[in-house]
Parts: structure tokens; sequence; C-alpha cells
């Protein structure tokens, strides 16, 4: 009850100061300054999307399948050896992992979309991993029992099941993924990054929030998209934001 | 059928092998629930499951119908056998119809076949298909799940059912009622089914035979009365407990020990005459019955005595009835609640059919014992 209360208190206080802000931007004629930059921000979200959507959907397409197979028990003997090299992915920092690109394919996109791809590939594939394990042995025994081919069972119950989780890991992944976009620029990548590191480089505050403004609320967006997806694909039988309570 | 024969698991384990299962060798004729039973690690579970290969023999075969099962393959076979396991193990992600479908839809069924067939076994277990159909497993409570499980397992129609455990997670009240369900059903099913369970008492009220492990061997496989009566061991004594001759009343029914001739009088008899008939028979009291042989109520040798006139004016309300259908624990607890030694016994539409008595009871329960002397 209480915390219910407070979310919507902090609700209503952080559109409260958005509202402020406005009046603020409008007022000084802030908001006239980073219209300035609209042709910039509209190509530059463009590109930034294009990079998370190259980027996060490779990672999408390694990471899953990557973490199926270290499911299956055939592997589980390097499984856990395989997520610690993984586990380096996130442990170094993202700037550092963009510059290791770098010193590996030169400056431009391509650098950049690895250093992303690296950078969120762990969320995914451990979640991936995980959610599979922790599918019950027993619904594994039941299908098994029943005479579901291993291929069956992975498509009809383990991944069903496990997609709750899955798709936990691919939000946490790109909301990494399209914030750490902008880094992108340092290295040559095509990102909102171009206005913010220029403005914090020239001093003009506008068009640092040109750019830092549409990327909180691309992160937002991206979030929000990957929650409606989650809402709509996964089986209403497991999906805790779709509960009914039993009776 | 099920035939094991000389069905053997050894497990390697870092502290050396384990025998689970030590050349098991059974037979389940055709239409039986035969209930492996034992202590937990006997090897009854290890038993079962390699009858569907989800634990590997390590030597032995297993016969379905008097067909070696060694060659068919694994995935035909289980597709063939159903199979209830004690976490009932429903797909949550599935609703109760996919999940009802899984097999059929595994054998290639169309759709249309699945789906009247999934509505036919929700009927079966009284769960509405229109309210069930489309529910998933979470939105049942833990009774409706179990049944789920076992239609699930029933919906291709297999001739074998392996169950392990099947009840176990249901609180014991409903646990009773599905058993009575599953009973019924089974009766006009004719299934073949091996059951595993670690309580005597479901043991004696589901099997036709009773097979008894103790690590990893088989100890004794009888009928449940023949185990009750006869353990081959102190341990099968042991394990069924002391009271094993009161668990054999529920295996009885009333008509089988009940006096094939009812002695009673009718409201138009005098008391002398009822008087007569009870010094004839030594009886204490006598069933009172209507015109249309209900019984009403006892005329004890006290009223009989005491009293001048026809039955119909001078008699006690019945201590009790006994259904013929009833087993002898309900008609003994009967019995006990009404201080009687004896109940009148009516059949289905209420007629009397007989009488019993604590010494016929006691009588039936110890031939076996006097026939093996």
């Amino acid at each position: 009850m209480l915390a219910q209360q407070m979310r919507r208190y902090l609700y209503y206080g952080m559109l409260l100061l958005i509202f402020l802000f406005g009046v603020w931007a409008e007022r000084s004629g802030f908001l006239e300054e980073m219209l300035e930059y609209e042709e910039d921000v509209v190509y530059l979200v463009v590109e930034h999307l294009k990079l998370t959507a190259v980027s996060g959907g490779l990672a999408v397409l390694i990471g899953v399948p990557l973490g199926i197979v270290l499911s299956r028990p055939r592997f589980s003997h390097v499984a856990e050896n395989a997520m610690q090299v993984l586990n380096i992915g996130t442990t170094v920092p993202t700037l550092a992992l963009l510059a290791l690109s770098m010193s590996l394919l030169g400056i431009g996109n391509s650098p950049a979309i690895l250093g992303l791809l690296v950078a969120t590939l762990l969320p995914i594939v451990r979640n991936t991993y995980t959610g599979l394990l922790s599918v019950p042995v027993h619904l594994k025994e039941a299908a098994s029992g029943m005479g579901m081919l291993p291929r069956q069972m992975l498509w009809q119950v383990e991944l069903p099941n496990a997609l709750y989780v899955i798709m936990a890991g691919i939000r946490t992944a790109l909301a990494i993924n399209v914030g750490t976009a902008p880094l992108a620029f340092l290295i040559g990548g095509t990102s909102l990054g171009e206005l913010i590191f220029t403005g914090i480089a020239v001093d003009e505050q506008a068009m640092m929030l040109a750019g830092a403004i549409p990327t909180a609320l691309l992160a937002v967006t991206v979030d929000f998209v990957l929650g409606a997806l989650t809402f709509v694909l996964v089986s209403k039988g497991v999906n805790p934001l779709r509960q009914r309570p039993a009776h | 059928m099920i035939r094991l024969d000389n069905l053997t698991k050894i497990f390697d384990t870092p502290d050396g092998t384990i025998t689970a299962a030590d050349h098991i060798s059974m037979e389940v004729p055709a239409g039986e629930i035969c209930v492996l039973l034992g202590p937990s690690g006997c090897g009854k579970t290890t038993t079962l499951k390699m009858i569907n290969r989800i634990i590997p023999a390590t030597s032995g075969r297993v016969f379905i119908d008097g067909q070696d099962t060694t060659a068919m393959d694994t995935v035909d076979l289980r597709r063939n056998i159903g199979y209830v396991i004690q976490q009932i193990g429903l797909f949550p992600n599935m609703t109760i119809e996919e999940n009802i479908s899984v097999v059929p839809r595994l054998l290639g069924w169309q759709p249309e076949r699945y789906k009247a067939r999934a509505k036919e076994l929700l009927d079966m277990v009284a769960l509405d298909p229109a309210t069930f159909l489309k529910r998933y497993p979470n939105e049942l409570s833990g009774g409706q799940q179990q049944r789920v499980g076992v239609i699930r397992a029933l919906a291709a129609d297999p001739p074998v059912m392996l169950m392990d455990e099947p009840f176990g997670a249901i609180d014991p009240i409903n646990r009773e009622v599905i058993q009575d369900e599953f009973l019924k059903m089974q009766a006009e099913l004719n299934k073949t089914i091996m059951f595993v369970s670690h309580d005597i008492d479901e043991a004696v009220k589901m099997g036709d035979k009773i097979a008894i492990f103790r690590t990893g061997k088989l100890e004794q496989y009888a009928s449940p009365d023949d185990i009750l009566a006869h353990p081959a061991s102190d341990f099968i004594a042991g394990f069924v407990g002391s009271d094993r001759t009161l668990k054999r009343l529920q295996l009885v029914t009333a008509a089988q020990v009940m006096g094939p001739v009812p002695t009673f009088v009718t409201p138009q008899q005098s008391l002398s005459e009822a008087l007569a008939i009870m010094e004839r028979f030594e009886h204490r009291s006598i069933t009172l019955a209507n015109e249309r042989r209900e019984p009403i109520g006892i005329i004890t040798r006290d009223i009989a005595w005491n009293h001048q006139g026809l039955c119909g004016e001078h008699y006690e309300g019945l201590h009790g009835i006994a259904r013929q259908s009833d087993d002898l624990r309900t008609v003994v607890a009967q019995m006990f609640t009404a201080d009687s030694s004896w109940l009148p016994v009516v059949d289905a539409s209420g007629r009397l059919v007989g009488d019993i008595t604590q010494r016929g009871i006691t009588h039936h329960l110890g031939a076996t014992y006097r026939a093996k002397g």
C-alpha cells in the first residue's frame, strides 16, 4: 500500500519536474537553441538506432543460440567456463572494449558494432542459459516420458518456459546497448554521441542536451517496446505480467 | 500385460556400484493395477522408470502385451505408455487443452480429433470443458491439476500406464476423492497399470496386486489380502504395520461376509413370534422390516419379553444399516459407534438382504490363517 502510494508521488513529482524543465527551457530560449539541431537530431537518432539494431540484433542472434547450446547437457562441463569468458565482456569497461575493437577494425561503424555486440552479449547468453536450466526437471521428465524428441522438448517446453527470463536478458542488453552507443562516436561510429561529445567539447549546453535527451528517450522507448513484446510473446500461463490468482 | 524379466539397474557412483534394482521379474496381467510399494530407495521408482526407459536398464527385458520392447524405438515406446509423475508435470506455458493434446499431437492426430478427445476426457473427470479447456495450469487447484495430469496420460488411449506416486502431492481429503474417481475410471478403461506408492493404505486400496520392494529386491508380489494376511518376511510385516489385519477390513465388502438369509419380522407379527425366532437363532435382537422389506427398526429380547402385542407397536430405532457394497472398515466403524454386535445389510434399493455380525467378520478374516494352518 505504502510503496504504491510512494510510487504514485514519485511519478507525479517526476511529471512536475519535467514540466518545470519544459517551462524553463521555453522561457530561457534554451528550447529554441536546441531546436536548431533538429535536423542533426533526426539524422543521428536514425543512425543511433541502426547501430543499436545491428549490434543488438547480432547479439540476440548469437547470444540466444549460444545460451541454448551451453544449456544442453553435453556442454555442461564447458558452460560455466564459457560464461566466465563472456563475463569479461561486461567486466572490461565499455570504453576499453571500444578502444580494443578499434585497434582491431580501425575507425568507423564496424568496430563500434563489434564493441557494442561484445558488451551486450553476456546478459543475453546468461539469461538464456539460466532460464533454460531453471525449467523444472520434472517438466523435462514429463516431456521426455511422453515421447517428445529433444528438439520438440526445446521448442514446446523449455523455450516457452524460459522465454520470460530470456526476454528480460534481451531487455537489459538493449538498454545497455542504447545507453552505450553514444560512446561509439569516440571511435568513429555515428550516433547521438556526436552531439553530446561535441557539445561538451565546445561547451555548448544546448547541443549536448540535444544529444542527451533523445538518447534517454530512446532508451526508455526501447525498454517499453521490449516490455510490450514480453507481454505479448510470453505465454499467459508463465507470464508474471499477466498473472491471474489461482483459485 | 506388462512382464519384467530379470530387470536390473546398477548405478556407478564414486563410492562403488549400487544395485538399485536386482533381477526384478514379475508380470502384471492386462487390466490390473499393480502397486510397487516400499520405503524410499528400495528400487520401486527405478523399476518403474526402466519400463519407459527414463532410466536405462543395465540388463533384463520388458514385455508389453507379450512384445519384447528392447527392440522398440524409445520415442515410440513412450508415446504408447501413459505416464503420470508425482509433480504432475503439466506444462505451465500450455493451456489445459494443449496439455491434454501433447501426445496425440506427437502422434500426428488431426486437430479436430485431439480437440474432441480433450473435451471427452475433461468430461470424464467432471471438469467442465467450456471452463477449463482454455485455462492455464496455474489457474487450477491442486486436485484439478492432478486430474488433468491423469487424463493427459490417457489421451492417446495407451494400453499401459505408469504412475509414479500420482496422488502424493494432494492433501489427504482430496486424495481419497481422486483415488475413488480413478478406480471408477479404471473399472471402465481396464488399463494395465504400474503404480508406485510408499503408502500402504493407498496400495491396499488401489492395487489388484502389490509388489513390495526392499533394497533393490522384489520381496513379495501378491494380492493385498495375501500380503496383509501372510507377509513373507518380518520386514514386510513391519512395513505393512501391526494393524495389518484391520487394513484387511477394507478389502472385503459386507456382501461377502453377511449371513445370506436375513431373519426379520414384520410389523404385523406378534412379539411372541419375534421372541420365538430370536430364541431359535440365539439372537439378542431382530430386524423389523416393512412390506417392501426395508428395515425400519429392531426388536430386542427385552422388548419382546416385557410387552404384549404386535411388533409394529413396540420397536426401537435402527442402530445402523450396512450397504452390501460397504467395505468392512465402514461396517465395523458403524458397529462400534452404535455399540452393536450386528447390523442389517441392505442392497442398493434399500431392501434387507442379510445381516452381518462381528463373529461373522472375525470368522471371515480368520479363514485364511486357518487354511494355511
